[in-house]
């Protein structure tokens, strides 16, 4: 059974270095400040990276594989639900690929293999703009923006 | 990358048609961009290219073809700065009226 699959393609431009761009993603103590999450992984070809929520729980929420790494333009790697880690249906596929522009930073995410129409796609499409906004937050002020934040009177 | 570029973008009504397009269907070429839009090539072509100038669409060439998708991101950012700052006062403002009128004596 073929499955339809559905994909996005996400650019922001940073004033930054490429070198920081990819430890931003790469690194947890730097991953943790923006996006709320650390990736974690050795970072080589084949081995596993855990998405972690950055607080006392440390829950794990997402899992894959490296699937590629040339440090600091390019990055490709699987990515799943920790809790559909076994259904290889539910795995797609995250490039990151970062190239000097200008005084900037291109930097693209190309999320593919999603399944149509899933939670992951809903959510991911979501996800990224905001993650991606408050890493450029961040990288050029120092500062990112708080993704778990809520209105005050909630 | 550029507020008045996004704005700009975003003012005419095609291009946000174009937009609305690519949010039903991710990665489409320009000519089922076109179908959609009832509209010639070469027009079609200057607005996506005013989209792409404010990094509202992305290209990708897959193959032959070259399919647009949606960039978000700018949104967000407009979003950020334009939007949940004041929406943030609101809600606090709705917050203290609450108050006001319940008392806090519960």
């Amino acid at each position: 059974m073929t499955r339809e699959t559905t994909s996005f393609v996400y650019v922001t431009y940073i004033r930054s270095t490429p070198q920081k761009v990819f430890e931003a993603i790469t690194r947890p103590d730097i991953a943790k400040r923006y996006w709320g999450h650390e990736n974690v992984s050795d970072w080589k070809p084949g081995s596993k990276w855990e998405h972690i929520r950055a607080n006392d729980e440390r829950s794990v929420e997402l899992i894959g594989k490296v699937v590629e790494i040339s440090p600091p333009t390019r990055l490709v790697m699987t990515w799943a639900n920790a809790s559909q880690a076994d259904d290889p249906t539910k795995h797609s596929r995250v490039t990151f690929a970062i190239e000097e522009y200008d005084t900037m930073v291109k930097l693209t995410v190309s999320h593919d293999e999603l399944e149509a129409g899933s939670g992951m796609a809903k959510g991911i499409s979501q996800g990224w703009p905001a993650v991606l906004s408050s890493m450029k937050s961040f990288l050029e002020t120092g500062t990112g923006i708080d993704l778990f934040a809520k209105p005050k009177s909630a | 990358m550029d507020a008045d570029k996004v704005f700009k973008a975003l003012g005419d009504p095609t291009r946000r048609r174009l937009l609305d397009l690519l949010c039903e269907k991710n990665g489409q070429t320009l000519g089922q961009l076109c179908e959609n839009l009832d509209m010639a090539r070469q027009s079609a072509t200057q607005h996506i290219d005013l989209l792409e100038a404010a990094n509202l669409i992305s290209t990708v060439k897959r193959g032959r073809e070259k399919l647009h998708f949606i960039n978000p991101v700018p949104l967000h950012e407009v979003y950020e700065r334009w939007v949940r700052k004041f929406e943030r006062q609101r809600l606090s403002l709705l917050h203290d009226l609450k108050q006001e009128l319940e008392g806090d004596d519960q």
